[in-house]
């Protein structure tokens, strides 16, 4: 009864007219402003020739890109360079997030540290890395510090496994023959872990006692790993990139090649990041009272069991919203890939393809509403874990 | 006084063996990058001379930041006139300034004075008109640019910024959703994006014919983009304030918008500005992005420099000379902004 009473009041609240004007004009005012925007639009395109729609992301593109995760030339197809462009974009971000994890947390826990020195050093990193404009920093990267790496001849190798010169990092390929059996065994593995973590999760509920699941678990994952690339003979090879002459010009041909545009971004991306997370870490492990590190050593728990099950996961409730928000804004900031060239999904497509097309709408459309799609799953997928950590409270 | 100090170092620095390994190892890291760091930027550095060929020592070439110095600061925008500039800034910095001195009553005609009057003065200061020499927007540039754009750009965005926060807590549907989706949209795309569009795609949104300078169209898109992140400060100011604030508002018959403008957000405002000097602080590091679409900001000038066949390579000095006044300006707001916050809280409680 009382629901009702309250549906009916807000409903008659609603449909006040002096509620009710100001949200018709509203709606007027955007109606007429798309209205407004779209007609010219269609004058202008019409005017210069350009035919409006999608149909172009079936085209040829005509033009090359210099990185790309998938097979790539001009020939294929403006759809297929703005998967390339995403894909990119993806790498970088992903790559980025981890390090700049790795790394903040590193730096929030040395601030906290008892040594003078590494709390004033690390505070110092922050300061001086989160005070500078980012694109300075991607310009430094590129423009000095890989610039001046020793060139192809001279090229720094670091026991014979990675290649570093003035073209970019080299590592070999694996090349795996029969590597089913091995994907099978990391599948048999994870299915042990999963049942060894409900098991050990009973036993904890049932006798209080619990298993080393960590240590089953790597044990699980070396095993069956081996046991299946041993029965399925599997084989790894190493394909080293190799030093060719050509010309006169030196260059390394094979293995896996990371371009120094991409380094230079990934690099300012993860420093960048790691100072905004650092101070969430620092943040998040200051705000767990001192009182509770006292109860848990009280209840005979060790250093590592009170970090593991007392401190992290209350601190991770104060680190993990505004860890998301560095996530998403270092996927946004990989965009600045249009400053030295880096083929992400803004300079590949709201770039080169809009200036060979002409297409601004379209394209500018369809990056924006890329970024946006991307940010709100991210978004979407931290909310719910962030959902599933929260403190429950009554 | 040194036994002081070594027991110090002994408590904090050498506590135990774990503690001391690091402790060496920072010390090398230090080794490793400031004495190279002070031979480049100051004894091996050149000061004094006209070209590049004067810098023999082998360090920096500060002669570089010198001779291209009014470049780097204003751009090409003509020397005669630069006290323009510098007026501007003077008139900006002045007026913040004295809103320290002032009694509280009048900090808000200081606030409304810097949104609603500032822009215009500077404008026309800047640009020319009223018996000035009209300097096209095209000639602006170096630094002085990059802050025009970061501090009109807060500006603008900030009445819009404190309206789509309103509408967000309104209780019309219509409203509140139209404004949630705003905001949401333009915090989920990078600003690189919205720069492209303001200089690619908006002037075919326009009848054609009409021609909206590319300076203006980028300082608007600045200030939309902004005013998404500013309406998410302001309403963590709106909802910071007491029920009890509106509740009395309305309880003297105050309606909608009295209550607001007189009692909410008078003390709203108050509680946010240190979020919104973070906010400021974010749009001056993203504000050099505008060199991506063409325009000489200081980072522009200094990549053009670079190309210059006399001064070949001078990328570092002009990277770090951006890097300092960055660093700087950005390091004395955040700590203000620290001070404000730390302030505000303890009053608070």
């Amino acid at each position: 009864m009382f629901r009702i009473d309250e549906i009916k009041n807000s409903l008659k609240k609603n449909l006040q007219l002096g509620n009710l004007v100001p949200q018709f004009l509203l709606l007027f005012v955007l109606f007429f402003i798309v209205y407004y925007f779209t007609s010219n639009a269609q004058t202008n395109m019409a005017a210069r020739n350009i035919s409006s729609g999608f149909g172009f992301l079936q085209t040829n593109s005509g033009f090359d890109v210099q990185f790309s995760l998938i097979d790539y030339d001009g020939s294929y197809s403006f759809g297929r360079a703005y998967l390339v462009g995403l894909l990119n974009t993806l790498l970088v971000s992903s790559f980025g997030i981890v390090f700049a994890t790795i790394l903040g947390f590193l730096v929030g826990v040395a601030r906290l540290s008892n040594n003078f020195l590494l709390s004033k050093l690390s505070q110092l990193y922050v300061e001086i890395l989160r005070n500078l404009p980012l694109i300075l920093q991607i310009f430094f990267w590129y423009f000095v510090v890989l610039r001046n790496l020793p060139s192809t001849e001279n090229s720094f190798i670091f026991l014979d496994f990675l290649i570093v010169n003035v073209q970019g990092a080299y590592f070999p390929k694996f090349i795996f023959t029969n590597f089913n059996a091995i994907f099978y065994g990391l599948v048999c593995a994870l299915l042990t872990i999963f049942f060894a973590q409900y098991y050990s999760k009973k036993l904890i509920y049932e006798r209080g006692k619990s298993l080393p699941i960590f240590k089953i678990s790597i044990l699980c994952l070396i095993l069956f790993t081996t046991i299946f690339s041993l029965i399925g003979n599997t084989d790894l090879q190493l394909q080293q990139a190799e030093l060719i002459q050509n010309f006169g010009i030196f260059n390394y041909v094979g293995g896996v090649k990371l371009v120094p545009e991409f380094l230079a971004l990934l690099f300012a991306l993860s420093l960048y990041t790691s100072t905004f997370i650092a101070e969430n870490v620092r943040a998040g492990i200051l705000s767990v009272g001192k009182g509770q590190k006292e109860a848990s050593k009280s209840l005979g728990f060790n250093n590592s069991q009170s970090l593991k099950l007392i401190i992290i996961p209350q601190a991770l409730r104060v680190i993990i919203p505004p860890t998301t928000n560095q996530y998403l804004n270092l996927l946004k900031n990989s965009s600045l890939a249009a400053g030295i060239g880096y083929p992400d999904l803004a300079s590949v497509f709201a770039g080169t393809a809009l200036s060979q097309t002409g297409k601004a709408i379209e394209i500018i459309f369809i990056v924006m509403l890329t970024y946006l799609s991307i940010s709100l799953i991210i978004s979407a997928f931290l909310n719910w874990y962030n959902h599933k950590i929260a403190f429950i409270e009554k | 006084m040194i036994i002081n100090f070594i027991q110090w170092s002994k408590k904090s620095l050498f506590s135990n063996w774990w503690n001391s390994l690091i402790t060496l190892f920072c010390i090398y890291l230090l080794f490793l990058i400031i004495p190279p760091f002070i031979n480049w930027a100051i004894l091996d550095a050149t000061f004094s001379g006209k070209l590049k060929t004067d810098c023999t020592a082998g360090g920096a070439c500060w002669v570089f930041i010198r001779v291209w110095f009014e470049k780097l600061m204003y751009g090409f925008y003509p020397v005669e006139n630069i006290w323009r500039i510098n007026l501007s800034f003077i008139i900006f910095i002045g007026t913040i300034g004295l809103s320290f001195f002032v009694r509280e009553k009048y900090k808000l005609y200081i606030l409304f004075f810097l949104i609603f009057i500032f822009p215009f003065i500077a404008f026309i200061l800047i640009r020319g008109g009223f018996g000035l020499t009209i300097v096209e927007t095209r000639e602006w540039g170096g630094l002085a640019l990059t802050f025009i754009l970061a501090i009109f750009g807060i500006i603008l965005s900030f009445p819009l910024g404190v309206l789509l926060a309103m509408g967000r807590r309104s209780e019309m549907p219509i409203i509140k959703y139209f404004c949630i989706c705003f905001i949401e949209t333009w915090r989920g795309i990078p600003l690189i994006t919205v720069l492209f569009a303001a200089a690619v795609m908006f002037p075919l949104l326009l009848p054609s014919g009409t021609l909206v300078d590319k300076l203006l169209r980028v300082a608007i898109g600045i200030a939309i983009f902004e005013s998404a992140y500013v309406a998410e400060v302001v309403r963590g100011g709106l909802q910071s304030l007491p029920r009890g604030q509106y509740d009395a508002a309305k309880s003297i018959g105050m309606g909608y918008w009295q209550m607001n403008f007189f009692i909410v957000l008078p003390q709203a405002i108050k509680t946010v500005i240190p979020g919104i000097t973070n906010t400021f602080i974010a749009l001056l590091k993203d504000t050099p992005l505008i060199y991506l679409i063409g325009m000489a900001e200081i980072l522009g000038i200094v990549n053009m420099a670079k190309a210059n066949p006399y001064w070949l390579g001078m990328a570092v000095e002009g990277y770090v000379f951006a890097a300092i006044i960055f660093g700087v300006v950005s390091f004395i707001l955040s700590s203000y902004s620290q001070k404000l916050e730390k302030k505000f809280s303890t009053e608070n409680k």
